[in-house]
C-alpha cells in the first residue's frame, strides 16, 4: 500500500495508550440533545468544523420544515416500515456522540426502519433515496439485519437540504451487511450525523462512505461489536472541490475479542478553500484481545489553497492483539509530476486525471461492487470535468 | 526533414538575489539523421538547456529564437513541444503514484499520435520494446518510476524514445549512474531510433564513455553557458585526454 503515497507530507498520528477514548469529546453520548453544550468551536470534536455553515444544526436554532424526501425501495421479503418515536427497535446500536447528532436524535418525527429477515439473502439491493428539496430535516433510519442474512443497501443524497440525520445498522449474528452511501449533494447542501454500526457475532460489516457534494458534509460512521467474530471493513471516497468542508469522524469501538476491522479513506482536493478533515479514532480495550485492525487515509492535494486534516488516533489497552496499524499521508500533485507527463505530450488536464484516477484506482477496485465501480469511475470524472475547468 | 534552430539562446533561473543567467547565448542546428553531443563540466548549463527546448516553466527565455521547421518552439506549451517532435529523456525522470506504466505510454502514445494507437499492435509493440531494453513485463504494471533503480528509470525513458519516435530526442545525461551493462542497452536502444535516420538527436554528456557506443557526428563543448567549441568526433577525444581545464578558466558560470 505505501507505494501509493504520493510525493509529500506525512502525516504520522499519536498513539495512545490507556487513555479513555471520550477524552476528545465535550460531553459524553447522549440521546438528548440538551446534554450537549453549544459548540463555540474550540473543543477537540469541534475545532475543524466551520459551525457557522451548519445553519443552525448544532445550536438548536435550525426548524425542520419537511423539505427532504425519503423513499426507499426493496425487493420482496425485506420489511419496511415508517415508525414513530417510541419505537422500541430505535436508538439500539449507540447513542449520538455530538450536539447535532443529539439534536436529531431528540428532534425527529418520524424513523424508517428496514428489515431483512434472518436467513435471506438478497439478491438486488435496498435503495433509499434522500432528496433535499432546499428544506430543513431531521431524519432517522434504522437497518436490521437478522441472523445469516445478506444485503447491499445504497442510501444516496442528492438536492439541496439542512439535514441531520442517524443511520443504525445492526447486524445480527453471521449476518452480511454493505453498506454504500453517497453525499452526492448539491452544493449548498448541509448534511451531519451519525451512522453506527452493531457488528453481530461472526457478522460482516461493509461501508462505503462517498462524498462528493455538499457546502458542508460531517459524518461519524461508528462501528461497535457485540459478540466475537465481526469484522468491518470501512471505505470512503471524497473530492472536496473550491468552498467544500468535507468532514469524516471515524471511530471504532473494539472492546469484543476477536474481531477485525479494516480502514482505507482516499480523497482528492481541488480549488481554493476546500477542507476535507479526517479523524480515524480506533480504540482497542483491555477486553479486546486477539484484535487485528488497520486505518489508512491517504490526501491527494491537486492545487494551491486546499488544506486537509488527517488526524489517525489508535488506543490500546491490551498487548495481546493480532495487529493494529494506522497511516495517514496526504501527497500534492506537484509540477515536476505535471510537467514530466506534459513533456510525453499528455495535456495538463488530462494528466491532472490520470493521476488523480491513478489515485482512487485501487481503493475503487478493493470496494469489489463492480456496479459502483463504474459509477464511482463516472463520477470521479464528472468532478474533475467540473472543476478542472 | 526536421531541423531544430537555436539561436542566441539566452536563459535565465529565479534565484535569490534576482534572476540569474545560465544561457548566454546558445547557436546550434540539429537536423533529423545527426547526433550532437554536447559535453561540459558541472554547472555549464548543459541541462539547462534541455529543461529549456522541453519548456520546464523554472526557466525563462530572456532573449534569442528556437524553431523547429521554422516553427516558433518557445511558444508552445510544453505539451505541444512534445506532440511537435521534441523529446526530453530526464536524468531525474520523476516518479507519478497511481499511474501505471502500461497507462501511461498509451495516453502517452495517444496524444503524440494523434490517436489511440490499435490495442493489439500496440501491446505488442511495447511489449517487444520492453524485451529489447531487457525491461522486465511485470514494469508495465507499476507506477510511473516509482521504486524504479536508477538504470531502470533511464531504460524507461528510452523506452518512450522508442515508442514516441521524435523528430529531436534530447538526452540529457542519459549515461550517469549507469553501469556498462546498462550503459549498452541504453545506447542500443539510442542506436536502433537512431538508426531509422528519422531523429535528431542531442546527447547532453558529462562523460565521453557514452561516445563508444553512440557514435556523434558533432561534438560541441559547453562552458559558461554557451558553446565554446564545436567539432567532430576527434573533440571528444580530446577531452577525455585533457579534460574541461581549458574551458573552464575564468569562464565557469558556477
Amino acid at each position: 500500500m505505501a507505494e501509493t503515497i504520493p510525493a509529500g507530507s506525512t502525516t504520522d498520528g499519536v498513539i495512545q495508550v490507556g487513555q479513555p477514548t471520550d477524552a476528545r469529546v465535550s460531553a459524553p453520548a447522549s440521546y438528548d440533545v440538551a446534554d450537549f453544550p453549544v459548540p463555540h468551536g474550540r473543543e477537540e470534536d469541534w475545532r475543524f468544523t466551520p459551525l457557522e455553515r451548519l445553519r443552525g444544526l448544532h445550536d438548536g436554532t435550525a426548524v425542520a420544515d419537511g423539505g427532504v424526501k425519503v423513499e426507499v425501495s426493496a425487493p420482496e421479503g425485506v420489511t419496511v416500515e415508517t415508525v414513530g418515536r417510541d419505537d422500541a427497535r430505535l436508538g439500539r446500536a449507540g447513542k449520538p456522540v455530538d450536539r447535532v447528532a443529539a439534536q436529531a436524535y431528540s428532534s425527529f418525527e418520524k424513523a424508517s426502519v428496514v428489515s431483512v429477515p434472518k436467513e435471506t439473502v438478497l439478491t438486488e439491493p435496498v435503495r433509499i433515496a434522500v432528496h433535499g428539496e432546499g428544506g430543513t430535516a431531521f431524519g432517522h433510519q434504522v437497518i436490521e439485519l437478522g441472523a445469516f442474512a445478506e444485503a447491499v443497501v445504497v442510501i444516496d443524497h442528492t438536492g439541496d437540504a439542512t439535514l441531520a440525520a442517524n443511520v443504525e445498522y445492526l447486524i445480527g449474528d453471521g449476518a452480511k451487511l454493505t453498506v454504500v452511501s453517497v453525499q452526492d449533494w448539491d452544493d449548498t447542501a448541509v448534511h451531519a450525523g451519525q451512522h453506527t454500526a452493531s457488528v453481530g457475532r461472526d457478522a460482516t460489516f461493509k461501508s462505503v462512505v462517498v462524498t462528493f457534494g455538499g457546502d458542508l458534509v460531517r459524518l461519524h460512521p461508528r462501528v461497535v461489536y457485540g459478540a466475537p467474530g465481526g469484522e468491518a471493513e470501512l471505505y470512503g471516497l471524497y473530492f472536496t472541490d473550491n468552498g467544500q468542508h468535507q468532514e469524516h469522524r471515524l471511530f471504532i469501538d473494539h472492546d469484543t475479542p476477536h474481531c477485525r476491522s479494516n480502514v482505507a479513506y482516499k480523497g482528492a482536493l481541488q480549488g481554493a478553500e476546500a477542507h476535507a478533515v479526517w479523524i480515524g479514532d480506533v480504540l482497542i480495550r483491555a477486553a479486546a484481545e486477539g484484535t487485528d485492525t488497520y486505518e489508512l487515509n491517504r490526501n491527494l492535494v491537486l492545487t494551491d489553497g486546499a488544506r486537509v486534516d488527517s488526524v489517525p488516533n489508535l488506543e490500546i489497552e491490551t498487548g495481546e492483539i493480532v495487529g493494529a496499524g494506522h497511516a495517514s499521508a496526504t501527497g500534492r500533485f506537484e509540477d515536476e509530476q505535471l510537467f514530466y507527463l506534459m513533456a510525453r505530450g499528455i495535456p495538463a488536464d488530462e494528466a491532472r486525471r490520470l493521476v488523480v484516477r491513478g489515485f482512487f484506482a485501487e481503493l475503487v477496485q478493493q470496494i469489489g461492487l463492480p456496479e459502483l465501480e463504474e459509477r464511482l469511475i463516472d463520477k470521479i470524472e464528472a468532478e474533475l470535468e467540473a472543476s478542472v475547468g | 526533414m526536421a531541423t531544430l534552430e537555436i539561436h542566441d539562446l539566452h536563459v535565465s533561473v529565479d534565484a535569490e538575489g534576482g534572476p540569474r543567467e545560465i544561457l548566454r547565448g546558445v547557436d546550434l542546428t540539429v537536423k533529423q539523421g545527426e547526433t550532437h553531443a554536447i559535453m561540459g563540466p558541472n554547472g555549464s548549463g548543459k541541462s539547462t538547456l534541455a529543461y529549456s527546448l522541453a519548456g520546464h516553466p523554472k526557466y525563462t527565455v530572456t532573449g534569442g529564437t528556437v524553431t523547429l521547421d521554422g516553427e516558433d518552439v518557445l511558444a508552445m506549451s510544453v505539451d505541444e513541444r512534445a506532440r511537435a517532435g521534441v523529446f526530453l529523456a530526464m536524468q531525474y525522470p520523476v516518479e507519478v503514484p497511481g499511474v501505471s506504466v502500461s497507462n501511461f505510454l498509451r495516453t502517452s502514445a495517444t496524444a503524440i499520435r494523434g490517436e489511440a494507437p490499435k490495442l493489439r499492435t500496440w501491446v505488442k509493440e511495447v511489449k517487444e520494446a520492453m524485451e529489447r531494453l531487457h525491461i522486465d513485463p511485470s514494469f508495465a504494471e507499476r507506477n510511473v518510476n516509482e521504486g524504479f533503480s536508477g538504470g531502470e528509470k533511464k531504460r524507461h525513458e528510452i523506452l518512450q524514445l522508442e515508442l514516441l519516435k521524435p523528430a529531436i530526442a534530447i538526452l540529457d545525461e542519459t549515461d550517469s549512474g549507469l553501469d556498462v551493462d546498462a550503459l549498452r542497452v541504453v545506447s542500443e536502444g539510442v542506436n536502433r531510433v537512431r538508426e531509422s535516420g528519422q531523429v535528431g538527436t542531442l546527447l547532453i554528456t558529462h562523460y565521453t564513455r557514452i561516445l563508444r557506443y553512440i557514435k556523434p557526428d558533432h561534438v560541441h563543448v559547453f562552458a559558461a553557458g554557451r558553446i565554446a567549441e564545436s567539432g567532430g568526433p576527434e573533440l571528444a577525444d580530446k577531452l577525455e585526454e585533457e579534460g574541461y581545464e581549458e574551458y573552464v578558466k575564468g569562464g565557469a558560470s558556477e
